[in-house]
């Protein structure tokens, strides 16, 4: 009996240190890809490893950290939402519209910020009140959108050289650019909503098991319409902090940038299927494509093989992911 | 331990013979030198407790893992099942707790799957396969056609279409994981005609159960694991249930049903009229403070229903529920959970624990909200809670933040009990709470039922197994057809017993007790 409680102690303390390596690998995700894929380049090219192209890169790899991060909240509960690059397109129209009426400039921002929450809270309410699949209700909004973006623009391009927010898009704080700031605490917001409040929970839960959770007591649809809301909200960050960019907008603005966020939201290691994944895994994964772009341009790389190859990376490392986590569920 | 190990008739060889296969996971042996034989036209029970290695025995025996070590001999000879299909071809067939079938395709359609019968080398011969099919249906004395929609199949039914493809693939060796588990008394019996038949007929049926009385009925010899090892084998002359749980769990159980006469209190929840237009009919009844109410039925009676009528996650035509003598208004769950109504769904996995998340996450998920301030939580309040229900509960887990699915069965309830208890609800509904969890854990569940009890919850106990139903509750209701049919125990006279229980639950009520009998 003694020697059997001892082997059972064992066994409990290598499923603990098995339990420990597992989480120290799922949250270094895709790191190790990125190191690789950073050194890769840095060896490839002489000026991949400059302070400036850094800076580049994160710069361009914000406006994709921010919609990720939405998505990330959306795939979280299992959903999908393929508006947000309308979205942003819509709320960068909206944005320099209003920085264009005299005395309402300074509305502009919280202007494209509530178009956004609008438009996600009410693409959440259909979700979760009439119960249509996600992808249905966002691939009508991601078109309706659409229009709406190219109607409040009148179909033209909208410019505002002198546009009240410019700081968003160009100005620095100390030698990291707004853009950057805005991405990161995006991030650090969201990541600490997921794991540090019961809201965050409560979104895992939905994900993970939507039935358990509404027989928890959980609100599940006002969960939904919170993670939509979300995701709309930050689209229209992400409108406001494009228009910043261009100092103008147009109908087209953000056409594919919902590839890019899903794409960073799998490569993150969140799972399609809900209840799995991180926003930090998520920003990982906005690097990654970031530094890809950034790496193969630098190369010289024709943009129609950085297609080919960007696709092929994504696979690749969800492939990577799943060989990794397989055997686990014993 | 003077356990038998005595091979069988030494005359023929066994049909299938495991012969000291291990299989490990990362960090887990879940098989070591397992040892089996099963000759053919016998039944051979294998029991064990969850996680003692069942499933993975089975998964080896059907080619979907492989073992690490140790060979499998079929008639004699060594044979490697490389994929379900190898097995499947060698005659080996599986029928799994959850069946297989294919909804949208016909009976046939079913039985044929993956072989289909052709035509001109290509086109589905429909007709063929309905007739070999109804051959084979005929045999089984199924009361469903071939070209009857599998969707349109009772489970039991389903069962059948599962068995029927088994003796399509002339299998010699059928291993059947929990038949019973979702069949109603009447179903089993017509199940167990049916594999006493198959034996009959020469094949080899490893039985998987977890019910006694089962075992006692079919099995010829039975073969116990547990964790992971072979511990013995009993022929049917040395059958008893002292045995057979002192082999499983490796110790002598105590009183199984620990059970003290209660003096229920007020009543504290009071159900009138309870109806949703389909499966609960007018049902009315009441809880009192501090008793074990059972609530029996076939599988289909409505039970399940009517808990989650009063839990509010189902939409009611009428019926009013009164807490304390105060009307609620409870058109869902959380209204329910709020007034102090706790409901342990039936189906574990899919309704109630989330496998993805840590086994403290899972204990804690109610108390959020009084474990945070503004919505943010308090993570070392949160811990403590979960771990003093870890260590109330005995809850085998290697962390508070080991994922939930990594568990057995038992210790998964014993999370969604935790979860329950944490906020102390008033009355608590457990639907099926010992479904597929092993002898220890179901011991240690009855025990905290009576806990609860003591310290004055009123519960609601729903089971399909009436020997836990007698065992455990002070006051029982049975339903049939979506009516609450009879009371026993309490105040009604009527004893407490597997028959009683069984006239209410069946069509004898009528002309049996009621009358005046």
């Amino acid at each position: 009996m003694a020697t059997e409680t001892a082997t059972q102690a064992a066994d409990l303390a290598a499923t603990k240190r098995k339990e420990l390596t597992r989480s120290v690998i799922q949250l270094a995700g895709m790191l190790p890809v990125l190191v690789l894929i950073c050194v890769l380049f840095a060896v490839l090219t002489p000026n991949f490893l400059t302070e400036n192209n850094i800076v580049n890169v994160v710069r361009q790899a914000s406006i994709n950290m921010v919609l990720a991060a939405g998505m990330t909240f959306v795939i979280l509960t299992g959903g999908i939402d393929l508006a947000v690059g309308s979205v942003l397109g819509f709320t960068a129209v909206i944005a320099v519209v209003v920085s264009l009426i005299p005395g309402l400039d300074w509305a502009a921002v919280p202007a494209a910020l509530l178009a956004g929450l609008v438009v996600g809270v009410l693409t959440g309410m259909m979700v979760a009140y009439i119960g249509l699949p996600p992808f249905i209700v966002t691939l009508g909004t991601y078109t309706a959108i659409r229009g709406a973006a190219y109607l409040a623009a009148g179909g033209t391009t909208v410019i505002n050289s002198k546009i009240g927010f410019a700081w968003i898009g160009n100005g620095y704080v100390g030698p990291v650019p707004w853009l950057v700031v805005i991405a990161l605490l995006t991030i650090a917001v969201s990541a600490f909503i997921l794991h540090g409040t019961v809201l965050g929970v409560h979104v895992y839960a939905v994900g993970g098991n939507p039935q358990a959770a509404r027989l928890t007591g959980i609100p599940v649809s006002l969960v939904l319409i919170f993670v939509y809301g979300v995701s709309g909200l930050l689209s229209g960050l992400g409108g406001a902090m494009s228009a910043s960019r261009l100092y103008s907008a147009q109908g087209q603005l953000g056409i594919g940038y919902e590839l890019d966020a899903i794409a960073a939201v799998i490569l993150g290691g969140t799972s399609f299927s809900g209840g799995i994944g991180t926003v930090f895994g998520t920003l990982i994964g906005a690097l990654i494509i970031a530094v890809l772009n950034n790496g193969l341009t630098l190369m010289n790389v024709s943009f129609y093989w950085q297609l080919v190859i960007k696709g092929a990376v994504i696979i690749l490392a969800v492939t990577l992911d799943k060989l990794r986590t397989r055997g686990q569920a014993v | 331990m003077s356990l038998s190990t005595k091979a069988g008739p030494s005359s023929e060889q066994p049909i299938l013979e495991v012969r000291g296969i291990s299989k490990s996971f990362p960090g887990v042996r879940a098989l070591k030198k397992v040892d089996l034989r099963i000759w053919s036209g016998e039944v051979h029970a294998l029991m064990g407790e969850n996680g003692a290695g069942k499933s993975t025995l089975m998964k080896i025996l059907s080619g979907a893992y492989r073992p690490d070590s140790g060979e499998i001999l079929l008639n004699g000879e060594p044979v490697q099942f490389r994929t379900p299909y190898d097995a499947r071809s060698a005659g080996v067939a599986i029928i799994y707790q959850e069946l297989t079938v294919a909804p949208n395709l016909t009976v046939s359609g079913n039985v044929f799957l993956g072989s289909e019968l052709k035509r001109f080398g290509f086109l589905k011969d429909a007709v063929a396969m309905d007739r070999k099919t109804q051959e084979v249906l005929h045999r089984l004395g199924a009361r469903f056609k071939a070209s009857d929609r599998a969707s349109h199949l009772a489970v039991a039914e389903q069962q059948q279409v599962e068995i029927a493809r088994a003796l399509f693939y002339k299998s010699r060796v059928l291993v059947m994981d929990e038949p019973t588990a979702a069949l109603s008394n009447r179903e089993t019996d017509r199940l167990f005609e049916i594999v006493r038949q198959l034996r009959a007929e020469g094949l080899a049926i490893i039985y998987i159960s977890h019910r006694m009385a089962e075992v006692y009925e079919l099995a010829d010899r039975l073969s116990v694991l547990r964790d992971g090892e072979y511990v013995g084998e009993l022929t049917r002359a040395e059958f008893s249930a002292d045995k057979v749980i002192e082999m499983m769990v490796g110790r002598r159980l105590e009183e199984f049903y620990e059970r003290a006469k209660h003096t229920a209190g007020p009543v504290v929840l009071d159900v009138k009229n309870m109806d949703d237009g389909k499966r609960v009919k007018h049902a009315s009844f009441q809880l009192r403070a501090g008793e074990v109410v059972g609530l029996a039925g076939l599988v289909g009676a409505g039970r399940t229903e009517l808990a989650r009528l009063i839990f509010g996650a189902d939409k009611r035509k009428s019926g009013e529920v009164y807490l304390n003598g105060r009307k609620l208004r409870i058109n869902r769950p959380q209204t329910a959970i709020r007034a102090g109504i706790g409901y342990v769904p039936e189906d574990r996995k899919l309704q109630g624990v989330f496998l993805q998340m840590s086994s403290a996450a899972n204990i804690t998920m109610n108390i959020l909200g009084r474990c945070a301030a503004g919505g943010i939580l308090n993570f070392g309040k949160l811990q403590e809670r979960a771990k003093a229900e870890v260590e109330a509960l005995h809850v085998r887990t290697a962390s508070l933040a080991s994922q939930a699915g990594g568990l057995s069965g038992g210790n998964q309830q014993k999370l969604l009990l935790a979860r329950w208890l944490e906020i102390n609800p008033k009355v608590l509904m457990l639907d099926e709470p010992t479904r597929g969890v092993d002898v220890g854990a179901k011991a240690e569940i009855y025990g905290l039922i009576q806990r609860l009890v003591e310290k004055g919850m009123a519960v609601l106990f729903i089971s399909s197994e009436l020997p836990e139903i007698v065992g455990v509750c002070d006051r029982v209701l049975v339903m049939r057809e979506g009516e609450i049919t009879g009371e026993l125990g309490g105040e009604t006279g009527i004893e407490i017993t597997q028959q009683n229980i069984m006239k209410f639950a069946t069509d004898v009520a009528r002309s049996g007790l009621t009358n005046g009998n």
